[in-house]
């Protein structure tokens, strides 16, 4: 499972919920937590951890929302 | 049991509310008005004689055999096209019909040759029934005279035998047109005709042209209408008359229509569509009515296979050793890699409850939430886009509703070929007037074909769905066309007015959008306006726009553009997904996505939960497991080592084969359950082997979320039907499952899912068929759904962005590839292929524009290669206009072409479904088969050995 994939699909859910406004970066949070399993969501976070390379900001912050509401 | 015989009632049913009392033969009979006077003597018993009536079409009046005399009227009109009328004293047998009817039947019989011993319709022919009603004993006129049934007859025509399912004899032919206006009126094709005139005329397909020539499709109507046996089903004359009948499902397109399979003994003779069939209304296609030969076909498997390794060939081996090997394998992988690293796939081929049990499995025997199904590569969108916009993952209506449409848009559809039955019932309101609006990037069939034209047909750039149906919005809300009072009444007025907001931004209009997707600014006003406007409003979708990276995001526009303008809620209007396969909606229904149980409730949800941990007595999950495509992707990472795949061939249907081939390669235990050796299982440890539907009982649901039996005509052929299959392996790991029948699996699923709790196998006995809901407060099941309100209380908008694809054009791939079905073909073609429908679609070919192909040197049949940045594989060009330059496309039903070598890993957003439908591509001549795929077949021949066997069973 390769960073690239995850972090170009999280960009994906990412560019959806920037464009719903307000909260963006909660619903990019949650839909990970809903659909991706746990070690889909380890990786990515393993990812961040390494500098985060490639993902935008708001994915960026989803991603520090998911870590810390386990 | 016995052989069913629905009653023909001669013409239609008709609407009317108004009843009209009449007296037919001394007894008083009220029937709804408009009904004729044929219809209603069978109301009340009384079977008029009749030759060139039938209730599946129009009255046409030709036979006079069905006359009847009516008091104070002159004549003795024909009871088929004379409607009731309040008073009617009607006498159905007077000394006079019955000598007008005798000297009808002996004109006819006189031109007919007299050979019923060895007719192949002895028992089952209307001709011979009718000379038995009027009391036939001579045909004065003897049969020497000018006739077409003498072979040296100068009108004396072949037999065609041209198409594989069945026969046309001329010469048994009364030239009652009840084929043609089947043709017309109920398949809507128009390919038959009479040729001729008086005597001379005849039934011709087209001009005088064989019918596999013809523009036939092979639905089977005429076959089903003719009176005699001069349109006949070969089985029927190889085999003979059935003997019992039973009704069931068809295992093909999410349709689902009913039919009667007609038997002798445990040997099928053939599938008559059943009338009383709530989605077929009594019609078929090619594929249910004839293609079910798979069933016997000669490379089934019907033994457990093992192996060690893929470089191995088969072995044999009872079910006992087989499961025995599958369940230590998994045990030890699990032992080894962690509970997670197995899963497994329920299939949408198979019916509900085997789909339940494979979850259940999973779930609670594996420990683990490692389960998706093939809606994850098909419909997950529709799934999460109106869950999110409407509240139910389902479509909002019934296939009678589009009786009472006005307006109809069909999207990245395109269902003469993928729905064929439903689109014979669209085509018919069609003709009646109902408006048509098209968008598509091909031309597909309804945007022009016999008496069927759409208003409008956007021939989008593929990927450009979201900004096509958002421009669509634009229109009606700029204009002022939005039905306020809905919107305020049944959605969220604040969500509504932010997304109007964004759609009028001037970057979503029509000018904008138009150029960049390809399409007409004016036609998408015109489009727009038809849709706000035109009445009740229906949108019909397929994969076209689920499959792309925005395939979620397409789902919600088009639920925003159905609550915009008003029309959900109510027979005619609504969104409505064309669900690929025939249990796409049951698969999803039952739990098969990794992240919900049954009945759409997300894993960790603590109470849902803890309700099937009571009841299965085990822990579960609360974690989301991988879907389809994140298997794969684990499995080449090192951390998913087996997989249980029920009734479904990934490695052909699921995009870029190289990924896929590379993920099962890199697993340690595959389990493929199948009824052939899939291409799938060249990479797979253990075989199973799977039954047909006609082997089982259980049940499917179709696109309308009709609920409807499957039942078992003849014993599994492998020995166990699919779920106990299940249940064996559940044993094996240690988790017992302990069901009896299916309905008990049926009984389970009521009691743990709120919109089941009202089905049960009593119950679908008593209606047919249930539509979920079926609950408390819904107990004869729901057609259309969101009548009075939404299911998540207020509709929701929401804000549709545009986001190209990250996969382009450019100067390497210059092409859009985009994929797609033929009507003869099913999915991958493992069933399909192995039946005669290889007639009509041999081999996928490439569709290309003239120009396109000119451009490149390539003439139409040339081998061409197709490349794109995922692989690359040959195939013959099919040069045509029916796609827009720049665009091509073909279909996926054979593994030697493996058109999957060539789409990508790009996904929807949302739920991970392929880009199916977008990949830049370069085609370029070629001189035949890539060394790929020669390699590829090298490898498929190798691993299908099984030892002891000479000949290897083929894909």
């Amino acid at each position: 499972m390769s960073p690239d994939k995850l972090v170009m699909m999280a960009n994906q859910i990412g560019a959806f919920f920037a464009s719903q406004g307000p909260g963006g970066a909660k619903g990019a949070a949650d839909h990970i937590r809903s659909f991706w399993d746990p070690r889909m969501q380890a990786r990515i976070l393993d990812h961040l951890d390494k500098g985060g390379e490639g993902l935008t900001p708001l994915v960026v912050q989803a991603l520090s929302m998911l870590r810390s509401k386990p | 049991m016995t052989l069913i015989h629905e009653t023909d009632f001669g013409t239609p049913a008709s609407k009317s509310e108004k009843l009209v009392t009449l007296t037919i033969d001394g007894q008083s009979i009220s029937v709804p008005e408009g009904t004729s006077i044929m219809r209603a003597a069978m109301e009340m018993g009384t079977k008029i004689p009749k030759l060139c009536a039938t209730d599946m079409v129009d009255a046409f009046g030709s036979c006079r055999l069905c006359l009847v005399e009516i008091e104070g009227r002159p004549g003795t009109p024909a009871s088929c096209t004379t409607p009731v009328s309040p008073g009617l004293n009607v006498k159905t047998q007077t000394p006079r019909l019955k000598q007008l009817r005798k000297g009808v039947m002996e004109l006819y019989i006189s031109d007919h040759p007299l050979d019923c011993l060895t007719c192949a319709a002895n028992g089952d022919c209307e001709l011979q029934d009718m000379a038995g009603a009027v009391g036939l004993r001579e045909v004065r006129y003897g049969m020497d005279g000018a006739n077409h049934f003498k072979p040296d007859s100068p009108l004396a025509m072949p037999k065609d035998e041209s198409n594989p399912y069945f026969t046309y004899d001329p010469a048994k032919c009364i030239v009652c047109s009840r084929c043609v206006r089947a043709c017309e009126e109920v398949q809507g094709t128009f390919a038959l005709t009479i040729e001729g005139r008086g005597f001379d005329s005849r039934v011709s397909p087209g001009q005088h042209e064989a019918f596999l020539d013809s523009d036939c499709v092979s639905c089977g109507a005429c076959v089903q209408a003719c009176p005699t046996a001069t349109l006949q089903e070969k089985s029927v004359i190889e085999i003979g008359q059935p003997e019992h009948s039973v009704v069931t499902t068809c295992a093909y397109c999410g349709v689902g229509c009913a039919f009667k399979a007609e038997m002798r003994g445990d040997e099928l003779v053939r599938m008559v569509p059943y009338k009383d069939g709530k989605a077929n209304r009594g019609h078929s296609c090619v594929k249910g009515r004839f293609a079910w030969g798979y069933a016997t076909h000669k490379e089934r498997i019907l033994s457990p296979m093992i192996r060690d390794s893929i470089d191995q060939p088969w072995r044999e081996v009872g079910w006992q050793e087989a499961i025995g090997f599958a369940a230590n394998r998994l045990k030890a992988i699990q032992a080894r890699y962690g509970r997670d690293s197995i899963g497994g796939i329920t299939s949408s081929r198979c019916t509900n409850e085997e789909t339940f049990l494979v979850q259940k499995l999973i779930r609670a025997g594996f420990g683990t939430n490692n389960v998706d199904t093939c809606a994850r590569v098909c419909h997950s969108p529709t799934g999460y886009g109106l869950k999110t916009t409407f509240g139910t993952s389902a479509g909002t209506q019934d296939f009678d509703s589009v009786e009472h449409t006005d307006v109809v848009v069909v999207i990245g559809a395109n269902p003469t070929d993928g729905h064929p039955v439903f689109a014979s019932r669209l085509k018919k309101r069609l003709r009646q007037g109902a408006k048509l609006i098209v968008i598509d990037p091909r031309r597909i069939d309804l945007v022009k074909s016999p008496h069927i034209k759409a208003e409008v047909h956007l021939p989008l750039l593929p990927g450009t769905n979201v900004a096509i149906v958002t421009a669509l919005a634009h229109v009606i809300v700029t204009e002022g066309l939005v039905d306020e009072v809905f919107v305020r009444e049944r959605c969220d007025w604040a969500e509504f007015q932010e997304w109007a907001a964004f759609l009028s931004e001037p970057r979503n209009s029509p000018d904008i959008v138009g150029p960049m997707a390809g399409v007409e600014p004016d036609a998408i006003r015109h489009a727009a306006r038809l849709f706000a406007t035109g009445g009740n409003g229906a949108i019909y979708y397929g994969l076209g726009v689920t499959e792309h990276s925005q395939g979620t995001t397409t789902v919600m526009a088009i639920a925003n553009l159905a609550m915009a303008t008003g029309n959900i809620g109510r027979p005619g209007v609504g969104v409505n997904p064309l669900r690929g396969q025939n249990n796409v909606q049951g698969a999803c229904d039952m739990g098969s996505f990794p992240h919900e149980f049954s009945g759409y409730r997300h894993v960790s949800d603590d109470a849902t939960r803890q309700m099937f941990e009571e009841l299965w007595g085990v822990p579960l999950s609360g974690d989301p497991g991988l879907r389809i495509p994140n298997m794969l992707d684990a499995a080449v990472d090192g951390s998913f080592k087996g997989l249980y795949v029920q009734g479904e061939d990934i490695l052909q249907s699921d995009p870029n084969t190289h990924h896929v081939a590379a993920g099962l390669a890199a697993m340690e235990c595959v389990i493929v359950q199948d009824l052939f050796l899939n291409e799938t299982a060249n990479y797979a440890h253990v075989f199973l082997p799977g039954c047909t539907f006609l082997e089982k009982d259980g049940t499917f649901t179709n696109a309308e979320r009709r609920i409807q039996r499957v039942r078992r005509v003849m014993a599994p052929k492998n020995g166990y039907a699919d779920w106990e299959v299940t249940l064996l392996l559940a044993r094996a790991m240690g988790f017992e499952m302990d069901y009896a029948h299916p309905s008990q699996i049926m009984d389970e699923i009521a009691k743990v899912t709120p919109s089941f709790k009202g089905v049960s196998y009593q119950r679908l006995e008593e209606m047919g068929s249930i539509q979920w809901p079926c609950n408390d407060k819904a107990p004869l099941g729901t057609p259309v759904m969101h009548i009075d309100g939404f299911v998540r209380g207020k509709g929701k908008f929401v804000i549709t962005e545009y986001i190209p694809t990250e996969e382009r054009t450019g100067a390497r791939f210059p092409l859009l590839l985009t994929t797609g079905r033929i009507l003869s073909q099913y999915n991958v073609g493992a069933q399909t292929r192995r039946t005669a429908n290889v007639v009509w679609h041999e081999e996928d070919r490439l569709e290309i524009h003239p120009h396109d192909a000119e451009n490149r040197g390539i003439c139409d049949g040339d081998w061409i290669k197709l490349q794109s940045r995922s692989g690359e594989t040959a195939l013959r060009a099919l040069i045509t206009d029916r796609v827009a330059p720049g665009v091509v496309y073909t279909t996926f039903h054979h593994p030697d072409t493996q058109a999957n070598v060539i789409t990508t890993d790009y996904s929807d957003w949302a739920t991970n479904c392929p880009e199916y439908k977008v990949t830049a591509v370069q085609v370029s001549p070629s001189n035949g088969p890539t060394p790929w795929q020669q390699e590829y077949e090298a490898q498929a021949q190798r691993s299908r050995r099984i030892e002891g066997h000479a000949v290897e069973a083929a894909e």
